[in-house]
């Protein structure tokens, strides 16, 4: 009998790796991108010349096919320097390529994949709309058949990785008729960019990642040939919930290392720091914070690399497991940017030091990709709460 | 042509050594990595190995078990072929480690250049590459800051006091110590982890290299870290007291005015 809780070799080779990269690559450019509101083609294309596009797409579509376990230690070693990158690794992965690799067919695989594995390009998803974020199914987007196409209209908001030369296409659901038990019918579409009728406008002014692209798209009797389908007509809805599921894990593989990132500023700060005639990390006020820290974040590291790991073995309890790591990853690394910047003080305020970045980047991670408090819905459902 | 890094694996940099009995640093908990001057020395091979058709990049390294994750690094990095000679303990004298390295890479193929960091950054002895050609026989450039090969000749240019530079041209095969500068290397792609995994290493012992008998010439005598800095001391008092105290403690205390 035994239980394993090592990492295997390969993937701490891979954290190895990704750490050093983000600390050479990212890190001294990651404060300048933040105040120009800059997405980097460049360093997006050096992160998949590193492998860190198509964990879960098999070689043949241009992937790396290794799975989840090590997709969220890349994602977590990036967000532990930088949430920008971090939010355009996982985007991309979990939003832009999963859904066309889960659920697109051999054609369209072929297609979009292998440029979007490589970093070449990026890929956006349409959901979240003006009026309808975590109420999904307030969908007011349209997609009508005419003949051989479909007419796409309606706008979506906060769409990442969409209005960049970079960006290939997006995925976009749609209202597409009422089901047979009367409820409303979703399908979802592939819009390539340059598309007619279809528009990406840049947000800026952003609080928070602000090297990674976040987009309006339009769409204005945007016509799409009826192979750009994506799955059969009607799955829509469940397309997108399942690619949540799975992309809730990378949300908290940032988290995470969001997280750590935040703790070890804190403690090499809170150990160099002399006040009152001593290092601030021997104040037991500053020593719990870290302790604090540490432990919450062993505790979500164990609790995303089991979801992980679930969802790498195909067991479906990863659903829970995944909104349960979203939710608290994101939640711990809450606690740790507000810590670390406490043991900080006015430093901690100044763009001069990282941890300023991490605060704000961290404050997404409760709102993205199912808010906390639907997280908590979603858990409280699973565990029966409302079946009295 | 067949290209050779000989690679060695150091404690982190960033790792806090302790010494453990009087001559060696205790292993626990140290993070270990592929030295910083080998993997300059690893991507100018593969460099060269891109430019060559037809050539091939083997990593050979020499000591315990832990080195192997060293030599995956290397693999991982893009060289296809490995050798490891299996010890049970580092040794010091680098004579027998370059006496090793040579015979191993002699038996394996017909060699073309071996690439190395021009020194490791844990014992900083900047002696194993010149003992590898001295062992073959064959020419040695140290601190290799820029390296060029055409029509089978070898030019490289080294750093020599105060950033001057010394351009040299060797024969094939020949010998390259790496130094900062030369390029800037690789990271171990994702997908070059998971090729490093299935790539067999070759093991040898000291036998197998030739070594029949360790003869060690050299015995470490003592390894410490260099005294804690002693505090600093703050001079109270107005400016013209506290200089006047300044300069009779450099004196009298110090010694050196």
């Amino acid at each position: 009998m035994s239980l394993n809780y090592d990492l295997p070799e390969e993937a701490v080779m891979m954290r190895d790796s990704v750490r050093k990269f983000a600390e050479a690559v990212i890190r001294p450019k990651a404060r300048e991108l933040d105040e120009k509101q800059e997405f980097s083609p460049e360093i997006t294309k050096q992160m998949g010349e590193l492998g860190l596009f198509g964990f879960c797409i098999p070689e043949e579509y241009g992937g790396n096919g290794i799975g989840y376990v090590p997709y969220m230690v890349a994602v977590e070693e990036i967000s532990r320097v930088d949430g920008s990158q971090g939010a355009t690794v996982a985007a991309h992965n979990s939003l832009g390529i999963g859904p066309l690799y889960y659920f697109g067919n051999e054609e369209q695989k072929k297609k979009y994949l292998p440029p979007l594995c490589t970093g070449d390009k990026v890929w956006g998803f349409g959901l979240t709309e003006p009026d309808a974020g975590s109420d999904a199914g307030g969908t007011k987007t349209t997609a009508v058949k005419d003949g051989d196409e479909w007419v796409i209209n309606g706008s979506k908001m906060f769409i990442t990785n969409a209005s960049t030369d970079a960006c290939l296409g997006v995925t976009v659901q749609a209202l597409t008729g009422t089901r047979p038990d009367g409820k409303k019918e979703y399908s979802c579409f592939i819009v390539e960019n340059g598309t007619k009728g279809f528009e990406a406008r840049t947000l800026h002014e952003k609080m928070l990642w602000r090297a990674s692209i976040t987009s309006e798209l339009f769409f204005d009797d945007c016509r799409v040939p009826a192979k750009n389908m994506l799955g059969k007509q009607g799955e829509g809805f469940h397309q997108m919930l399942d690619t949540l599921d799975r992309g809730r894990l990378s949300i908290a593989a940032m988290g995470l290392g969001c997280a750590q990132g935040a703790y070890e500023l804190g403690l090499k700060y809170a150990k160099e720091r002399k006040q009152f005639g001593q290092a601030i990390s021997t104040f037991q006020a500053s020593a719990f914070k870290l302790a604090d820290m540490y432990m919450e974040i062993e505790a979500a590291r164990n609790m995303l690399y089991k979801a992980a790991w679930l969802c790498d073995n195909k067991r479906d309890e990863y659903k829970v497991l995944s909104t349960m790591a979203k939710l608290y990853c994101s939640e711990v690394a809450h606690r740790c940017v507000n810590h670390s910047l406490q043991l900080l003080g006015g430093y901690g305020l100044m763009k001069e030091y990282d941890i300023e970045r991490l605060y704000r980047d961290q404050r997404l991670l409760e709102i993205g990709e199912g808010t906390s408090e639907v997280l908590r819905l979603v858990i409280s459902r699973a565990i029966g709460c409302y079946k009295v | 042509m067949n290209i050779y890094v000989a690679i060695k694996q150091v404690p982190d940099t960033e790792a806090s050594l302790l010494v453990k009995d009087g001559v060696s640093i205790n292993e626990t908990d140290i993070k270990w990595i592929l030295s910083p001057y080998d993997e300059y020395a690893l991507e100018e091979a593969l460099k060269l190995k891109e430019k060559i058709p037809g050539s091939t990049v083997t990593v050979i390294s020499l000591g315990p078990n832990r080195v192997e994750s060293a030599i995956r690094t290397g693999l991982a990095m893009g060289a296809e072929n490995a050798i490891h000679i299996e010890t049970a303990e580092p040794f010091p004298d680098h004579k027998i480690i370059a006496a090793a390295l040579g015979n191993a890479i002699k038996q394996d193929a017909g060699y073309g250049i071996i690439f190395m960091g021009k020194q490791a950054i844990d014992d900083d002895s900047y002696l194993t590459h010149i003992y590898l050609a001295e062992h073959l026989g064959i020419p040695v450039a140290t601190n290799v800051i820029a390296f060029n090969h055409d029509n089978g000749k070898v030019v490289v240019e080294r750093e020599i006091d105060e950033g001057a530079r010394e351009k040299i041209e060797m024969s094939v095969p020949c010998v390259v110590g790496a130094t900062k500068g030369l390029n800037t290397p690789r990271y171990a792609s994702l997908m070059g982890i998971m090729k490093a995994k299935k790539i067999p290493i070759k093991k040898l012992s000291l036998q197998d290299a030739g070594i029949a008998q360790l003869d060690n010439k050299i015995k470490r005598e003592k390894l410490y870290a260099p005294p804690e800095k002693p505090q600093g001391r703050i001079i109270p008092g107005e400016p013209e007291d506290a200089v006047k105290e300044l300069v009779r403690v450099l004196k009298e205390e110090a010694k050196v005015l």
